[in-house]
């Protein structure tokens, strides 16, 4: 007799594993292709030096600077708010139609295009706050477009955290917010550090909201305020592969691949405090 | 033996879920020092009755009560609901043990009150667990992972960890129902031991379980208590015929 469970069951896991095999192909691929054609355009020089010759030549130094001085302003300008105003949703807020309307839009705003977040940051920011094309507007922009994520991912982070432990914590005479500082924060920071991290890589490399707020299309010299424009990578990117003629394609590559190691070199980091964290914890 | 005074006094408490109505006037008076036990099947408003007691239920949606709570004489509403906590500790159905070391959940609640200082904190968490009996079994362990314990040590940690914070009652909800009779036993030995210094009230599934330890048994039924006496009145000659069947096992 012929064992039609198992059968299925290998079809399934076959069309199970060409899903996941879809998925992680095009990310390979990319990563593949960038680094290969990129990779021997970055030296010491390519990283340290100004671009030079209408940017065909030099490096990209500046760019460099300015997309980790942006990854830093909207990390000051988003944490804080983002992770105390989730604590406060999960733990303070009354669930009522209020509250259940802010966590839905809190859900939708992570959904709008990031050139509507440009318009906005520009309009706000630059315009009516009179802060100009700047650092400042530029990391507030990008702040507030990273806030939704964090606000969600920290949410999850908390909402995952047992009941239980807040009922045992709360059963021995804490207040509400001892509980939450000793009993839950400590479960949650593996889970709040994975969403953070993912949304501000997200944040380095977007275009759209530094594009009327920050970014320069070149400057001879490094910012000396907040209150300076700054180039930055993915604008940069942009540029010379659009704006300059004659670029050649090994810069664009080798743009890209720093850009990617820099995001990756962020997660890098997520994951050591994770592996950190969790060492503490014991199951 | 027991106290005449009262501890915990309720009138006319009524508790409700939304629109669930799960207690009915409640009029319940327990006594100092006392172990009182609460008989009843499912849902008839047991755990409801003992978390209203520490107000555990405040934090839940769609709670509120009507009628008070007396704590030595004195409104429980009126007290700040974390201090309240202190004094009325309880004791969860499953053993629910934080994810850290056996030391870390017992000094939980003293440095949650303040206490810092190393050997005073050292002190209450080895008095704690020799009161609950689990003193030699963890002496020389106290680093490890509490998760890491069997149940029932598990169960007499959560026993340690409420004697830590001192209170002046303890509240068990069905603490032994996961257990194995042994260990059963043992919580029971604990409980008996705490009975000079604490004032203790024990919901329990299994009849037998209050029959042996509790000085007087509570009958609830659908939110109602049925009738309350000593507990050899309730287990031989109870009034209530309902009460009867219960305690026989001819109930339903």
């Amino acid at each position: 007799m012929k064992n039609f469970a198992k059968t299925r069951e290998k079809i399934a896991f076959t069309i199970l594993g060409l899903a996941t095999f879809i998925v992680v192909l095009p990310i390979l691929l990319t990563i593949y292709y960038v680094v290969s054609n990129g990779s021997p355009a970055v030296t010491w020089e390519f990283l340290s030096k100004s671009p030079t010759n209408g940017m065909t030549e030099g490096g990209i130094f500046p760019a460099i600077l300015g997309t980790v001085i942006l990854i830093i302003g909207t990390m000051i300008c988003s944490l804080p708010i983002g992770i105390l105003s989730a604590i406060y949703l999960v733990e303070y807020a009354k669930d009522n139609l209020f509250t259940r309307l802010i966590k839905l839009s809190v859900v939708n705003l992570s959904g709008i295009p990031s050139i509507v977040y440009g318009l906005f940051g520009f309009t706000l920011f630059v315009v009516f706050f009179r802060l100009g094309t700047s650092i400042v507007a530029g990391a507030l922009t990008l702040a507030i477009m990273s806030l939704p994520v964090i606000i969600t991912a920290t949410k999850e982070a908390l909402e995952s955290v047992p009941n239980t432990y807040r009922e045992i914590s709360l059963s021995l005479g804490a207040t509400k917010w001892q509980t939450v500082r000793y009993c839950v924060l400590p479960y949650a920071i593996p889970g709040i550090l994975t969403g953070t991290v993912l949304s501000l890589s997200r944040a380095a490399g977007e275009t759209a909201p530094i594009l009327f707020t920050v970014a320069a299309f070149y400057l001879t010299q490094l910012p000396h305020s907040i209150f300076d424009q700054v180039m930055a990578l993915p604008y940069h990117l942009y540029v010379i592969s659009t704006q300059v003629p004659n670029m050649p394609t090994q810069i664009s590559f080798a743009t890209g691949f720093v850009l990617i190691a820099l995001v990756f070199i962020m997660n890098l980091f997520s994951i050591i405090l994770r592996a950190h964290y969790r060492k503490k914890k014991q199951w | 033996m027991v106290n005449k005074q009262a501890m915990i006094q309720t009138v006319n408490l009524n508790c409700f879920y939304g629109s669930n109505h799960v207690l009915r006037d409640l009029n319940i008076e327990i006594m100092k020092n006392e172990i009182f036990g609460i008989i009843g099947p499912a849902n008839s408003g047991k755990t409801t009755f003992l978390r209203a007691l520490n107000r555990l239920n405040d934090v839940k949606a769609g709670y509120s009560q009507k009628g008070a709570i007396l704590f030595e004489n004195q409104n429980a509403a009126d007290l700040p609901d974390n201090l309240l906590r202190k004094k009325i500790g309880i004791i969860f159905a499953l053993p629910q043990v934080l994810p850290v070391t056996i030391y870390q959940n017992v000094a939980y609640g003293p440095k949650v009150h303040g206490i810092t200082n190393k050997s005073t904190v050292d002190g209450i968490v080895e008095m704690s667990l020799k009161r609950s009996y689990l003193w030699d079994e963890v002496k020389d362990r106290l680093s490890l992972p509490a998760p890491r314990l069997s149940g029932g040590q598990q169960q007499r940690l959560c026993i340690a960890r409420t004697l830590a914070v001192e209170p002046d009652v303890i509240l068990y909800d069905e603490p032994c129902s996961g257990l194995d009779p042994i260990s059963t036993a043992k919580v029971e030995d604990a409980m008996g031991e705490l009975k000079a210094n604490y004032t203790q009230i024990l919901v329990t599934n299994n009849t037998k379980q209050a029959a042996r330890v509790a000085d007087r048994t509570a009958f609830f039924l659908m939110g109602e208590m049925i009738e309350v006496d000593d507990t050899d009145v309730i287990f031989t000659n109870p009034r209530d015929k309902r009460t009867d069947d219960y305690v026989t096992g001819r109930f339903g």
